[in-house]
């Protein structure tokens, strides 16, 4: 069993001996910091929300610590804030609204969201170059109605989430049939090879995790769930609840995101059975633990090599335009290997489902085209797509 | 049941005459915090017991081994006025298992009520910690230097820098765990103005952690004068990093003899060190020094944290009493890999550490060696078991040097 050697501050930021003091007193030093949550935070708002509290007992100072302790990103700009259960982003929409707006492109406090977990309306992606595409994956996030989220839950509700996800996903079958691995029974061994897979979580290490409290009890009531074939896997209470996961070598997102839709689909039956829907509203869509993640929670991407349209100058400004982004191929904190970078859509709320694969699948099949004309010294000046 | 119940309600009671009318009702739909709750989490209640309880079973810390799940069952629903619940005071240990160097205790206080309200649990880890103390014990308290004997020779062959630290906590305030920034604030102000009114050796200045340049801070950690950035996660699951480095700094005299950490693992750390073996006069400037500091404290209507029982009230329980660790960096490169080494250690009731501190291991043959105990016995009583034990080690150094045996020399248990 493994002994996480790692730094977890959480946060204690219930303490009732606040009050006695003023806002401006209590008001975090936000200068050094560049996140969504401190461009956003003025000492009148602070002064407004800081008596605030959900009916689970999560405070401002909650929603905020990942955001005071960890002032900036050197790759991306963080949210620097986190919903601690459902009601978050109602009792503190003063903070979020704008957090998500400013997140999200524009996207206003009367917005509706779309969702569409209907495979067959994604046109193509069956065909992307497996020359340049190394993997394809979609995945997204689910969080359980009536329990807290993992900045805030109680070991007790932990442990309520695992069981009900082993009992739900234990009913799948035929080529989603799969096992629980609980993260307190593995093996040194199977944990170091479901990591290299890319199929397991991360122990916590980045801060911006640690700092908001969901590390807490590690390993306790964590786990994965994978199907047999290991292209649909299941994380369970992670960064969220469930994280669901369907990925494959080569370059058939076509099938990945079927057996996305499908599998979701049915999971989420298997727990309405169960008496326990997901969190959703139609104002945000899918409610998740982090605001980035609001509405479809999906970030689709693939694994490509684009060594020579990776130096161009005009990199960045394409992905721009495609609405995608970059990674390195080991995830969001990390740079990219041997010109292969993970791309993937840049959007989660807003858009629906089929239209964010759609973005990528398109992109993707343009980005190799870019490539292939680089590789043989031909310009691509021509081919610069507009702002979609 | 009905005692915890009636306890708890006096709590609330006593909380909300402090802090005047809370309402504890709805406005638009949205609950205005109430101030009077048992727990952070308000679900967890709902949890059996056994939903609840940690696992640990794979864990070796002082709270593993007290906390039971009768323990847990009477605790779970209580907190002290400031908020501070059961949950809060084991999290460091159910997140950190065990440490390869030392038994961790896996356990804090976020206020002076913990050890109180969670005596259920406190006084087990205490008595265990602490040589079998029990909740019945009176703690004395020595801080008059010229009781200390002998002490201002120790070998400077072996003994190359010497140092005495301890901690105080500021009544009426959290603790690091729990703290509010406006409280941590609040600390910091009023220990610049006690501080800055020290003279004659004790002269100095406060450098705010947030204004430090890289190149000063470095060279305060190497010099042994700075706090480590929070790494320990025995200290950052604890929660006292939050903010981080808000109102956290360092005031030292103008000879760096003399040092005050603010709002690091306590409110005040006090550190008196030099190099060398004058362990007595490093004990002196250390007792001078700190009743200064007390005295100013009081006229501003906070005195430290202090009882009969526990001594000094600090965040750590392993740290009750003196909070005093007193010792040395020598060099014992032939003693330390004597067969008896440790058992000479235990019995002259001294513990071993890497100059680099608690979490360390020791370089060329240098230990620090200090004191093991904090609570039963006075500073002057734990200094001088120091001084009189440091000697000891120093000759059976020079006998094994010589080629000698030292089995004539193994001293009694202390």
């Amino acid at each position: 069993v493994s002994t996480p050697n790692v730094i977890m501050p959480f946060g204690n930021t219930h303490n009732k001996l606040k009050m006695n003091y003023s806002a401006e007193q209590e008001y975090p030093d936000l200068s050094q910091h560049n996140n969504h949550m401190a461009k956003v935070l003025t000492p009148e708002m602070y002064a407004n929300l800081r008596d605030k509290e959900t009916s689970s007992g999560f405070t401002l100072d909650d929603v905020i610590q990942t955001g005071v302790d960890n002032p900036g990103h050197p790759f991306i700009m963080t949210v620097g804030c986190v919903a601690g259960d459902e009601e978050t982003y109602e009792v503190f929409k003063d903070l979020l609204d704008p957090v998500i707006e400013d997140r999200h492109g524009g996207y206003k406090p009367s917005d509706k969201h779309k969702t569409d977990l209907n495979p067959d309306n994604l046109q193509g992606g069956d065909d992307l170059d497996p020359n340049y595409v190394l993997s394809s994956r979609v995945r997204t996030g689910r969080s359980i109605r009536g329990f807290c989220l993992p900045p805030h839950c109680s070991r007790g509700e932990r442990r309520a989430i695992e069981n009900l996800s082993i009992e739900s996903l234990d009913a799948l079958d035929g080529d989603l049939k799969g096992k629980y691995y609980a993260l307190k029974n593995m093996t040194e061994e199977e944990q170091q090879q479901l990591i290299d897979d890319h199929f397991l979580f991360d122990k916590p290490v980045s801060p911006l995790l640690l700092a908001s409290g969901m590390a807490r009890d590690w390993p306790d009531g964590r786990g994965i769930w994978h199907n047999d074939n290991k292209t649909f896997l299941v994380w369970v209470n992670e960064e969220d609840h469930l994280r669901v996961i369907s990925m494959q070598k080569g370059g058939n997102m076509r099938e990945v995101f079927n057996r996305f839709c499908t599998g979701l689909t049915k999971i989420e039956s298997l727990f309405k059975e169960r008496g326990h829907e997901f969190m959703w509203n139609e104002h945000l869509g899918y409610v998740l633990t982090c605001p980035s993640n609001l509405g479809t929670g999906l970030r689709a991407g693939v694994h490509v090599k684009l060594p020579n349209l990776s130096k161009h100058e005009k990199f960045g400004e394409i992905l721009k335009r495609l609405r995608l982004q970059k990674r390195g191929t080991g995830g969001v904190d990390t740079a990219a290997v041997g010109g292969v970078f993970d791309i993937s859509n840049a959007d989660r709320l807003g858009f629906s489902e089929v239209e964010l694969v759609q973005m990528v699948v398109d992109g993707v099949n343009l980005l190799v085209d870019m490539e292939k004309r680089l590789e043989a010294g031909e310009s691509i000046d021509d081919m610069m797509p507009e702002q979609k | 049941m009905r005692r915890c119940l009636l306890f708890t309600r006096k709590l609330i009671d006593k909380t909300l005459q402090k802090l005047g009318e809370i309402p504890e009702k709805k406005h638009d739909g949205v609950r205005i915090a109430a101030m009077a709750k048992n727990c952070h989490n308000d679900y967890k209640m709902k949890f059996s017991l056994d939903d609840e309880f940690p696992d640990l079973s794979q864990h070796n810390n002082h709270m593993a081994k007290a906390l039971t799940k009768e323990i847990y069952g009477k605790l779970r629903g209580k907190s002290t006025p400031s908020g501070f619940t059961l949950d809060d005071i084991i999290q460091t240990g159910v997140d950190n298992p065990g440490h390869p160097f030392i038994m961790t205790v896996g356990c804090v206080a976020g206020d002076e009520e913990s050890y109180e309200v969670f005596k259920d649990l406190l006084d087990p880890v205490i008595s265990d910690r602490h040589g079998g103390y029990k909740p019945t014990d009176k703690h004395r308290t020595d801080l008059n230097f010229e009781n200390l004997k002998g002490g201002d020779d120790l070998d400077p062959n072996y003994v190359l820098s010497s140092r005495v630290r301890t901690g105080r906590s500021i009544k009426g305030f959290t603790l690091p765990p729990h703290n509010s920034r406006g409280e941590r604030r609040g600390i910091e102000k009023l220990s610049i103005e006690a501080l800055s009114s020290l003279e004659g050796e004790f002269k100095g200045k406060y450098y705010p952690l947030d204004g430090m340049t890289d190149a000063e801070q470095e060279q305060l950690i190497a010099d042994h004068f700075l706090f480590d950035k929070p790494v320990s996660p025995l200290l950052t699951c604890a929660g006292m990093a939050r903010d981080w480095p808000d109102a956290r700094g360092i005031w030292h005299n103008e000879n760096k003899t003399f040092l005050v950490w603010v709002n690091e693992e306590d409110h005040l750390r006090v550190i008196s060190m030099q190099k060398g073996g004058n362990m007595k006069e490093v004990f002196r400037r250390f007792c001078v020094g700190l009743q200064k500091i007390e005295e100013i404290f009081k006229k501003h209507n906070h005195g430290f944290m202090w009882n009969e029982h526990l001594g000094y009230i600090l965040t750590c329980p392993s740290n009750l009493g003196t909070g005093l660790r007193g010792g040395v960096h020598v060099k014992l490169p032939k003693l330390s890999t004597h067969a008896k080494f440790e058992e000479i250690l235990t019995r002259l009731r001294l513990q071993k550490r890497g100059t680099g501190g608690v979490d360390t291991a020791s370089v060329g043959g240098v230990f620090d060696i200090s004191n093991a105990d904090r609570l039963g016995s006075s500073e002057v009583e734990q200094v001088q078991l120091v001084v009189d034990g440091v000697k000891l080690m120093i000759e059976m150094e020079k006998k094994l040097e010589k080629g000698e045996s030292i089995d004539g020399m193994i001293p009694a248990q202390k």
